[in-house]
């Protein structure tokens, strides 16, 4: 039966079948790991061993052994952080605003990208964690619990300690719905497999049955989880935002952060879903899932994103000038022409124009352009991060205290470490999970694919 | 010993003719038990019969639970226990709790909510579930018929009716 509809494009081509679709994802799960498999798993977790080294000297020695000074008392921990927790949005953009907008071309791509989401805020939360200096103590410092001090509680009024609910709660939500989506793919892995592969996947699959009752609730927990995790995607980077805008230090005391910061968010997400979804789909196989169409769409996401995060760049400087505030002027002058004027530039050229080159069909359909554009997007980000916490801390009100920040080796190995962590875990979860949600696909082939019975 | 047999299973590869199927069995006086897919087919509740899902009502309860330990809790620490003026500011500043309540109201909605699912779907790591057919995870559907459930009707009859209904195949399980 051909159900090709003549106005969309199919999601799903090749002509697979359901059971196509099955042995497509689970092949990988079941099939012995490659040598590319181990030596891309090897490298990442190298990184990660030589990177722990700077956070074993950063917990031992404490925060000192950063380049952070009296002036920058924040700099690559705080870009970092907020470079990653920006990178974990595209997965709940995808998983949650994309199932209520009932997108249908989300169902290849949700389950790697929230994967991602989950791997990238774990990256996040290592920089305040290690920035507290002494993270053990963290429970008391960050979490309301009754310390020895008396009944001295954490600040309600503090945008760090909004950050701590947050994130935490962004992280536990978007763990919950990524595991939801996994058990009836993991029931398939189980009915496929003997011996302690059935054992472990039948214990990750929860005894799932496949009855339409439980399908029918699932479908309900998807839909309300996606209701709360939603304003959830918008409230975590809001809140991210206002650890700067609350604040009064010329540069970061804007009302335009939050939107701003979450249309960025959602830019360097949709960068790294492209990154690591290229990459998968080729190594994979996966070309029939993950298509050409879904690339588009996603660089489509790109141009929109990037375009207001454009326009937030012009507003900021708009308003630092129309406000009259010699203060504000002055860091945005210093921030295009001051010392720091080559991490502005980059951050421009790669966050403002760089998109903008999407607009052309040629461009936006080509995978290389496409993920050079997409690495070039993930470190536009980063400096724009950067500029945004170096440049308007580095020169403050008082001249005399004006200082540059230079990160030692022990900046430079934390942030490898997260690197080396991420990818470790993303590399496990390539391995030993199903990159792509079996069920949900299933559940649109027979309207979005090119073929839907052989 | 040979085992009863428990069940007549019809094996359906088409969504569509496993929901016409539902109708046609449900018409001809047979109670179904389950049917099971590999992906969620939908519109099957109302076929089945099944009413509407009161999980939205225990995420919306659960939320309440998350807004009210949020509010009390904040007020009660910085308010009552330990009055902390930072920057001049309220020690009770009501907007300032926002963030905090909203995020504990979508956390305690959403484990609330989850953990209902997992009780009444019974999921947990150590069930042990009746798989029915090995293929429902994979391609196919199938619709159960509890035979003790449906005594007043000769299993031939049944057979003859999921056959009729569309079924590939119809075949027979049992459970210890």
């Amino acid at each position: 039966m051909q159900v090709t509809s003549s106005v969309r494009e199919p999601l799903v081509t090749g002509g697979k079948s359901y059971h196509d679709v099955t042995h497509d994802v689970a092949r990988h799960v079941e099939a012995k790991p490659n040598i590319r498999w181990f030596l891309a798993f090897l490298t990442s977790a190298g990184v990660l061993a030589i990177g722990s080294i700077a956070v074993i000297a950063t917990v031992w020695e404490g925060i000192g052994m950063w380049g952070l000074n009296k002036t920058v008392g924040w700099a690559w921990d705080i870009t970092n952080f907020v470079w990653w927790v920006g990178i974990g949005h595209a997965g709940t953009l995808i998983s949650a605003v994309l199932l209520l907008f009932r997108q249908k071309w989300r169902t290849s791509i949700n389950r790697a990208a929230e994967a991602m989401t989950i791997f990238a805020v774990i990256c996040a939360a290592m920089f305040p964690v290690l920035h507290m200096g002494r993270p053990w103590l963290g429970a008391y410092w960050a979490l309301p619990l009754p310390n020895v001090f008396g009944s001295l509680w954490v600040n309600f009024n503090s945008p760090l300690l909004w950050d701590v609910f947050a994130i935490s709660t962004y992280f536990s939500v978007s763990l919950v719905f990524w595991y939801i989506g996994l058990i009836p793919d993991f029931a398939t892995i189980r009915d496929r497999a003997t011996g302690l592969r059935k054992i472990i996947y039948g214990a990750l699959s929860f005894g799932w049955d496949g009855a339409a009752k439980a399908w029918s609730r699932y479908e309900s927990v998807s839909l309300i989880l996606a209701g709360l995790a939603t304003p959830l995607v918008l409230s975590v980077h809001t809140i991210v935002s206002m650890d700067f805008a609350t604040s009064v230090i010329p540069g970061w005391h804007t009302t335009i952060f939050p939107p701003y910061f979450v249309a960025g968010a959602i830019f360097s997400g949709f960068a790294m879903v492209l990154t690591l979804m290229i990459i998968t789909r080729k190594v994979y196989k996966l070309e029939d899932y993950i298509t050409m169409g879904h690339i588009e769409l996603m660089n489509i996401v790109i141009i929109i994103t990037g375009s207001i995060v454009g326009i937030a760049y012009i507003t900021e400087f708009f308003i630092a000038w129309y406000s009259g505030v010699e203060a504000e002027q002055y860091a945005f002058i210093n921030r295009a022409t001051g010392p720091y004027w080559w991490a502005y530039w980059s951050m421009m050229t790669c966050n403002v124009i760089s998109p903008q080159l999407f607009w052309f069909k040629k461009i936006r359909t080509s995978i290389v352009a496409t993920f050079a554009l997409s690495i070039v997007v993930n470190i536009g980000m980063w400096f724009e991060r950067f500029v945004i916490i170096v440049t308007s801390l580095h020169r403050d009100f008082l001249p005399s205290s004006w200082a540059m920040f230079y990160p030692t080796w022990a900046d430079v190995g934390v942030y490898l470490f997260t690197f080396g962590l991420f990818f470790t875990l993303f590399f496990l979860f390539a391995k030993f999970f199903p990159v792509i949600n079996m069920a949900e696909v299933k559940s649109v082939l027979k309207s979005s694919s090119d073929n839907v019975k052989k | 010993m040979e085992k009863d047999t428990h069940f007549v299973m019809g094996v359906y590869e088409d969504e569509d003719v496993l929901l016409h199927a539902i109708q046609e069995v449900r018409s001809s006086g047979v109670k179904i038990h389950e049917v099971y897919s590999p992906y969620p087919v939908h519109g099957i509740d109302d076929y089945l019969g099944y009413k509407r899902s009161k999980l939205p009502i225990a995420a919306f309860l659960f939320g309440l639970l998350g807004t009210c330990l949020a509010l009390t809790m904040q007020f009660y620490m910085l308010k009552f226990d330990w009055p902390m003026i930072i920057g001049g500011k309220d020690h009770a500043a009501f907007p300032d709790f926002i963030p905090v309540t909203f995020e504990l109201t979508v956390l305690l909605a959403s484990f609330g909510m989850v953990g209902v699912f997992m009780v009444s779907t019974n999921l947990k790591p150590w069930a042990q579930p009746r798989i029915m057919d090995i293929r429902i995870t994979d391609d196919k559907h199938v619709l159960a018929v509890d035979i003790a459930n449906n005594s007043a009707i000769e299993l031939s009859k049944i057979e003859e009716i999921l056959k009729a209904s569309g079924a590939s195949e119809v075949n027979k399980k049992s459970f210890e």
